[in-house]
């Protein structure tokens, strides 16, 4: 089985987030970086699953510069067999959906996966748009995954239960918390990543369909404000006149 | 009792820039196997005076033991910067973990590499390295600590075998250690290394109980009684004191990392815990008093996290001195358990509790001062590097 993982970098959850360029960019100095966890903990360790169970080969993807490579040592080294990095700027959705498809589409892949959206903007909207571009069946927010010859049985969690689904591969998935466990890499194959292929693919010419006017932080939290239990007018009061939520 | 790990590392001066993306993988991937592993576990552990065992397997899957060994004998091939950064993500957590990979990795592991042959490389390194096999390091005797020279464990040519006797203390390891590495005086009187074997007719291990300090860890005595050891146990490629002692200056500079992550833990628990804890209407953090300690810690973490980078440079290139590395061992154990101490009156009558993991390094850490070269010794191996002049003989 031929699998591809698309991983992305993401700011570390300890970031402490701010702007440049009159808030339309992320201020990435002194940034950590890490494989982002959806990418990381699901989509990469299920593939590296179902090759060792099945056979086959685990190839990441990443869209972006080289400042990218030290998230995709660390994909090498918890067991994929080698790396794809398309040398664009991510922009939009789009661009980078579409940079995956000009790659992957000669390429025969099994099964794609990616997470279900990155931790930093949280779009979501890649691999469904990957799947569209090469007209493949796409599966989002899937939390299990198994497979059985051709046909890959999965689990989504929806309101008030979980639908199964059934799909024949070649597809795309997006992997939701609890499709595998996280794996920490060890020494073995933090050296072993040292000689594993990783391949700086040129950009194909797109454009992003979107752009961004401006971010801003979310509001810093309120205090807390007690009420007496034995006081529910307070409490109404207090959420219709201040809180306007009533 | 804390089982939850909050910790954040502290890069004042972004030293990370001065690491390389591999040197980065290594530690995070420590700190990441660390929190999951043993954090959880490690309080209790402590508490009970017991050795977590089954870390073992795991500790070899990160590449705590011998790091520095060449692949083809089991090791990691790394530099000492990788093995000092997984020293100090050990010794985050606990002094006791970092202690057994210490012992495994530069009492054990390092002079069967650098004074044995090539059968007892391929004999011992391998499962040595992946902790199927647990090592420890003979040369401190109940009257001869600072001055080991002293010694009088000592072993007999019999034609087939040397006959071993003697006995040694505050062995790490020793109560589970499948191997001793054993410092002893040939009938010449002439300091060789032995490497003794568990199950040998005449040795054993009792374990030392009621210890304050390092209680995660076991510590024993080892006791030689007429202990026939084969002839090819003996390490052939170094004797005399040197030898031994060039295992403790591996050792002692992955003290120096290590003693940096424990005053991580101490000043990254104190920080937020100052944030948290309110007095007066107001986090403690908010007062000039709590600054200032917080300020000082910060401050002598950086310096240490600077002096020992640089140390690691110089043993890169195998120019790091003894004399240089018992500085930095001195003064990082010092700076750790000052912090400790510091972080401890932040935390109020919390600190003294295994909520926080202060108190645990606290006294573990009156253990690492003392080992490896008391805390006054290294002030003379420094005043003869200065001098010329030995104090201590």
């Amino acid at each position: 089985m031929k699998i591809l993982v698309l991983i992305s970098k993401a700011p570390d959850t300890t970031t402490k987030i701010s702007f440049t360029d009159g808030d339309t960019k992320f201020n990435d100095q002194g940034v950590q970086f890490v494989v982002n966890p959806y990418d990381e903990w699901y989509a990469l360790v299920r593939a590296l699953e179902l090759k060792e169970a099945n056979g086959g080969s685990v190839t990441i993807l990443t869209v972006g510069d080289a400042t990218n490579d030290p998230v995709i040592r660390k994909a090498l080294a918890i067991g994929a067999d080698g790396a794809v990095r398309i040398d664009a700027q991510p922009d939009d959705a789009y661009q980078v959906a579409y940079q995956i498809a000009e790659y992957a589409k000669d390429q025969n892949y099994d099964l794609i996966l990616g997470g279900k959206e990155t931790i930093d903007y949280n779009g979501g909207q890649v691999p469904g748009m990957v799947a569209s571009l090469l007209n493949l069946p796409f599966v989002s927010n899937a939390s299990k995954l198994d497979m059985s010859g051709n046909t890959a049985t999965m689990e989504r969690d929806i309101q008030g239960g979980v639908e199964l689904v059934e799909v024949d591969t070649p597809f795309v998935l997006s992997a939701a918390k609890g499709m595998a466990e996280q794996r920490i890499p060890n020494m073995r194959g933090i050296m072993a990543a040292r000689s594993k292929p990783l391949q700086v693919v040129p950009a194909a010419a797109v454009d992003g369909l979107t752009s961004v006017s401006s971010y801003e932080l979310p509001p810093a939290k309120a205090e807390v404000r007690i009420v007496d239990a034995d006081n529910p007018e307070e409490l109404i009061d207090l959420l219709h006149n201040e809180a306007k939520m009533i | 009792m804390a089982t939850s790990d909050r910790f954040q590392a502290h890069d004042f001066y972004l030293m990370d820039e001065l690491l390389s993306e591999e040197h980065r993988l290594i530690r995070e991937s420590a700190r990441a196997w660390i929190k999951k592993d043993v954090s959880p576990i490690i309080e209790d552990y402590a508490q009970r005076a017991e050795f977590p065992k089954q870390i073992l397997p795991g500790l070899g899957e990160i590449g705590a033991f011998g790091p520095y060994i060449p692949t083809e004998y089991g090791g990691s091939g790394l530099d000492n910067i990788a093995y000092g950064l997984i020293m100090q993500e050990l010794e985050r957590c606990d002094s006791g973990v970092r202690s057994t990979a210490s012992v495994q990795s530069s009492l054990v592991m390092y002079p069967i590499w650098k004074y044995g042959n090539e059968e007892q490389r391929q004999k011992y390194l391998p499962k040595l390295a992946t902790g199927e096999m647990m090592g420890c390091f003979g040369l401190t005797e109940p009257d001869y600590g600072s001055n080991p020279g002293g010694m009088i464990t000592n072993f007999k040519d019999e034609g087939d075998y040397y006959l071993l006797n003697g006995a040694k203390m505050w062995i790490s390891n020793s109560p589970f250690a499948d191997i001793a590495v054993v410092w002893a005086k040939n009938e010449a009187g002439r300091i060789h290394g032995l490497i003794v074997e568990r199950g040998m007719e005449g040795f054993s291990t009792p374990e030392t109980h009621g210890k304050w300090s390092l209680r995660a860890s076991a510590t024993g005595e080892l006791v030689f009684d007429n202990v026939k050891v084969p002839k090819a146990n003996l390490l052939p490629n170094k004797s005399g004191l040197g030898a031994p002692l060039g295992c403790l200056d591996s050792a002692r500079y992955g003290i120096a990392w290590g003693a940096i992550g424990a005053a991580m833990d101490c000043y990254d628990s104190a920080v937020r815990y100052s944030k948290e804890r309110i007095q007066f209407d107001k986090p403690i953090g908010a007062f000039q008093l709590i600054q200032k300690k917080l300020a000082e810690m910060l401050t002598e973490i950086t310096k240490a996290q600077m002096l020992t980078w640089r140390l690691g440079v110089l043993k890169n290139e195998g120019r790091a001195t003894t004399a240089q590395i018992s500085m930095a061992k001195r003064n990082n154990v010092e700076m750790a358990l000052n912090i400790a101490r510091e972080a401890r009156q932040i935390h109020g009558g919390m600190g003294i509790t295994g909520e926080y993991p202060i108190m645990r390094h606290m006294m573990n850490l009156e253990s690492v001062v003392t080992y490896e070269g008391t805390h006054d010794i290294h002030l003379l191996i420094l005043g003869f590097d200065i001098t010329g002049i030995p104090a201590f003989k």
